[in-house]
């Protein structure tokens, strides 16, 4: 079995993983970081989102060993402490969600969707979540946290 | 899945060296091999990770004006690349086509190319400006046109050996435009039920010297639509002969039937995409209406 290191929110880590194991499993299985969902296992609805040297990718669509030397960040790398990430923030006070099942993926995607962008529009938005569904949401009040958290993040 | 060997080489010949073997797969994104593999559509004994290779992860000009793009290049470094979308603005376009966001995150331009597929976004651009698919294998390196390595549905020339290393760009000549657009049923997160992808090059007089037209989804591979590249050839641009190139390329189609779509109704898209791919192409180069 080949062995790995990455940084894993922050924190370096490193074992064997067998050469077939998917990203998604290796975070949660390995890892118990269970933060980071499985919908669709077919690269299509985002929950499964998390950066990867700081751009977004779908973890059921990557191996684990692809990740050998990398800085890989899920949904539990963003708050600091207590204290969330202004993007969390911004879901939370806009009602961005509503079952929550999509939820880490939206705001993985979110982060890296804004950065350098604060004052990033509803369409760039729509256009830029496009691979993360929410069957709850309708999206309105997602795409107003993104926003939100935008302006907070400050670019 | 199976598990298979895991090998990260870090030059092209020693790339070459661990491709040379059997059921040996290159894995650049990731995002149609792993999900075939998840599939069991393909079985794999190696898997070559091809990202920690440099020379095939820059774009990088050529002497004479091309530009070089490394196979393992992302679709998001692409589309975000000032010389991309400044010279070949139909390729920077194509790519931002790929999925979404985290998809082009990790989808390369060599991917979409070798994966073969007859609905591959970025290559029809590729072919309208004459892009040079540059191989490597162990008995060296030939370059061949893009259109000339598809052989059917997921099928190249590409031998066990073989490698794509690159893509080369030619320098275009002047007044020279391209662009490419795909019908889907859903904006995005869709395969083209179509694509035609069109370039034209003009004189001082504003007649057409040169033109590639390139479609997608309407055949086993990727095809050039040469009849309706001949009626262009000489003329002035005109709706009239953009219909008739439309009319052309559509019996240069030779697409099928399936869930996405009737024969006819995809060589209705042809007819329809070709015009206006030719229409907007023209809009870049001269001031006004089209007679
Ligand atoms: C949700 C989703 C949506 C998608 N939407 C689109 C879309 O709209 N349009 C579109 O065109 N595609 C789409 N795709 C398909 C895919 O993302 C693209 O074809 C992408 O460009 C493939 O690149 P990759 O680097 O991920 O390829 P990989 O999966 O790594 O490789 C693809 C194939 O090419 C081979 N290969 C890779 N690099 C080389 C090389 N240098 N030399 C020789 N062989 C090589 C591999 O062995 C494999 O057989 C989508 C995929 C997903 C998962
Ligand atoms: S679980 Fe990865 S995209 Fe749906
Ligand atoms: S909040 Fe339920 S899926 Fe988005």
């Amino acid at each position: 079995m080949p062995s790995i290191s990455l940084t894993l929110n922050g924190r370096s880590v490193s074992g064997e993983v067998e050469t077939k194991t998917l990203l998604v499993d290796y975070i949660r299985e390995n890892q118990k970081l269970t933060g980071t969902h499985v919908g669709c296992d077919t690269s299509q609805c985002g929950s499964c989102v998390v950066h990867v040297d700081g751009k977004s990718v779908k973890s059921c669509t990557m191996l684990a060993v692809q990740v050998d030397g990398s800085e890989v960040t899920t949904i539990e790398g963003l708050a600091t402490g207590e204290e969330l990430h202004p993007m969390q923030e911004a879901f939370r006070q806009n009602h961005g969600l509503q079952c929550g099942f999509c939820t880490p993926g939206m705001v993985m995607s979110a982060v890296d969707l804004v950065a350098g962008n604060p004052d990033i529009s509803e369409t760039e938005i729509r256009e830029g979540l496009e691979g993360n569904i929410c069957r709850c949401t309708g999206y309105h009040n997602i795409v107003k946290s993104v926003q939100a958290g935008a302006k907070a993040m400050g670019g | 899945m199976d598990l298979f060997n895991f090998q990260t080489p870090r030059s092209i010949p020693e790339l070459i060296a661990a491709k040379n073997s059997a059921n040996a797969w290159l894995l650049a994104g990731g995002t149609d091999l792993i999900p075939q593999l998840k599939e069991d559509r393909r079985k794999a004994e190696t898997i070559i990770d091809v990202k920690k290779i440099a020379a095939m992860t820059n774009i990088s000009a050529e002497q004479d004006g091309g530009l070089n793009i490394g196979a393992a290049v992302t679709a998001t470094t692409i589309a975000q690349s000032e010389i991309v979308c400044a010279s070949y603005p139909a390729l920077a376009y194509s790519v931002a086509l790929i999925g979404s966001r985290q998809v082009q995150n990790r989808a390369s331009l060599g991917g979409n190319v070798c994966n073969a597929a007859p609905s591959a976004d970025a290559v029809p651009a590729l072919m309208s400006y004459g892009a040079l698919a540059n191989i490597e294998g162990t008995k060296g390196k030939r370059s061949l046109m893009v259109e000339e390595i598809f052989t059917g549905p997921g099928r190249t020339v590409l031998e066990q050996d073989e490698v794509l290393a690159s893509i080369t760009l030619p320098a275009l000549p002047e007044n020279t435009a391209a662009v490419y657009q795909r019908f889907t049923p859903r904006r995005e997160m869709d395969i083209a039920v179509a694509g035609v992808s069109s370039r034209i090059t003009l004189d001082a007089n504003s007649k057409i010297v040169d033109a590639k037209i390139a479609l997608a989804s309407v055949g086993p591979t990727p095809l050039r639509a040469k009849a309706a590249e001949m009626t262009l050839i000489g003329e002035v641009p005109s709706l009239k002969l953009f219909e008739a190139a439309g009319a052309a390329a559509a019996s240069d189609a030779s697409p099928i039937d399936d869930t996405r779509g009737s024969a006819d109704y995809r060589r209705h898209l042809v007819s329809v995409l070709c015009r206006r791919t030719l229409a907007s192409a023209t809009k870049e180069l001269i001031q006004g209406d089209l007679p």
